[in-house]
């Protein structure tokens, strides 16, 4: 009984039933913690002693290269899943879940280069930080292009849960030589948080991380739905919905 | 290979498996002399193929000068890296070449389907690549140190470290291969997804030699290189048996 969730999963009908009412409730309440806490970063919280006003931009770059880190782990706990127990689902949200990754990673190098500019006076300095989440875009990139690579699906899947999983294992290692090889080079002149932050700057970034973990979640569920329409797209079920949903685009465009 | 076959096979499979315990015992090494005895020889025929990643590596080792700059203290300075990423390009190159004529004439196949655990002939299968790309890299290496005027303190550490580095790259590389191998272009993606695999090796092994170079201890470096390719020989196989699965069973 206590499994009987964990079993039902494997059922991609049961899932795009399921998640159908709960979309627009996790877009709407994601959109107004981003937009709300927008407002509340960049017009309330106070002015930085040092950095002035761009260190604003730490409100998307923080939760942005936070989320970007889970959502790796994200796709290879599902790809192993999937790998595991053959669980079509699981496949789907790691296929999905390495792109939205990429994205996410994409704009944490991205708003940290314009939040360096600034600060340090170059858009890209070789830190230990940046240099591994650099890395990790490459590790994305792998995985979605070894998913492209393959014309059958199954084995796509397998490959890239495969390449995941063995990321998985490396990226610690990763984390770790790329730290070591940084300060082994020069000794940390660049420590940006060795001054504790203030409450009224901490609070809106918190939230601001709890906006992405939910807009990451929503464009998870989302992606996956349309993977599972793609893919389940000789069934019954997926037939009736899309014949539903023709039917009420022509009765709209009678209408009008 | 038709469905029949398969099913053939297979059904020898179970029977070989039902055999008394004895002969299960001798399997495992079996597996990897045989394995490792066919590979030696094959490379032994094809001997030409041998100097490609060495000359790969001689000429890109010439391009240095070329696009930089003969003068000796630049090229002592670009040395130790230079050195270490073309050694890793070069068993990048050889790597696509792993399984590939194993897995067009079926013999791939015949090693799956074999009772013996898929684990040691792989072993074997890597122990001929390193024997092949890895070892003779590494010799070459200080050859290459001489003509970009390495410091004398920094080929023994380039010696250690391509040696246990190499074999990282082997194990490691082929994960690579193996989930490219039934694809006809896995050359470039192969290089793309085992790249970034790849850069805590090259960072370790280049920075042994540059701080012998220094005048530092390399030891730790060293040890960390060792710890990197006890754990890939305990799990790469693992993955590589698993992916050349997926291959097959396309």
């Amino acid at each position: 009984m206590a499994w009987q969730w964990f079993n039902r999963l494997g059922s991609p009908k049961w899932f795009y039933e399921k998640t159908s009412a709960w979309m627009p409730w996790l877009l709407t309440l994601s959109l107004l913690i981003i937009v709300g806490c927008s407002l509340w970063a960049l017009g309330f919280a106070p002015m930085d002693a040092k950095q002035g006003n761009s260190y604003r931009i730490m409100y998307l770059h923080v939760p942005a290269s936070i989320v970007a880190m889970a959502a790796y782990y994200v796709m290879a706990v599902a790809g192993a899943i999937g790998l595991i127990w053959k669980m079509k689902l699981s496949s789907m949200v790691m296929k999905v879940a390495a792109p939205i990754g990429a994205t996410l990673t994409v704009l944490a190098l991205f708003t940290g280069a314009v939040w360096g500019k600034p600060t340090w006076g170059a858009w890209w300095v070789w830190d230990a930080r940046i240099t591994s989440v650099l890395i990790l875009l490459f590790l994305y990139l792998g995985v979605i292009a070894l998913q492209e690579a393959f014309v059958d699906q199954e084995m796509a899947d397998k490959a890239s849960a495969i390449l995941s999983l063995v990321g998985t294992v490396n990226i610690p290692i990763i984390y770790k030589s790329v730290d070591w090889w940084f300060t082994l080079h020069q000794p940390a002149s660049i420590k940006m948080t060795s001054s504790t932050i203030a409450p009224e700057m901490l609070y809106p970034l918190l939230a601001m991380i709890v906006g992405f973990y939910m807009f990451f979640c929503w464009a998870l569920l989302a992606a996956t739905r349309s993977e599972i329409l793609q893919r389940e797209f000789k069934t019954k079920w997926v037939q009736k919905i899309l014949m539903a949903d023709v039917a009420s685009k022509q009765a709209t465009g009678q209408e009008a | 290979m038709n469905p029949d076959n398969r099913k053939v096979d297979s059904v020898q499979q179970t029977d070989t498996k039902n055999e008394p315990l004895e002969s299960s015992v001798k399997p495992a090494n079996g597996a990897f002399a045989s394995t490792l005895r066919r590979d030696l020889l094959i490379v032994a025929r094809h001997r030409g193929e041998l100097a490609n990643p060495l000359v790969f590596f001689l000429v890109v080792i010439t391009m240095v000068p070329l696009g930089v700059s003969p003068s000796p203290a630049v090229l002592s300075g670009l040395a130790p890296g230079m050195i270490w990423m073309v050694a890793l390009l070069a068993t990048l190159l050889s790597l696509d070449g792993l399984f590939r004529q194993d897995f067009d004439d079926g013999t791939l196949e015949q090693l799956l389907l074999s009772p013996q655990a898929a684990y040691f002939s792989v072993m074997a299968k890597l122990l001929v690549h390193w024997l092949s790309t890895g070892l003779p890299l590494t010799l070459m290496a200080p050859l290459l140190g001489v003509m970009l005027s390495l410091p004398d303190t920094g080929y023994l550490p380039l010696i250690v470290s391509l040696l246990l580095g190499s074999g990282t790259l082997s194990l490691v590389g082929g994960i690579g291969a193996a989930l490219t191998v039934s694809l006809r272009k896995g050359g470039l993606l192969l290089s793309l997804i085992i790249m970034p695999l790849y850069m805590p090796v090259l960072i370790f092994g280049a920075s042994s030699v540059k701080a012998a170079v220094e005048g530092f201890s390399y030891n730790s470096q060293i040890a960390v290189l060792g710890a990197m390719f006890a754990l890939a020989l305990i799990l790469a196989p693992m993955a590589i048996a698993g992916a050349l699965r997926m291959s097959v069973n396309n």
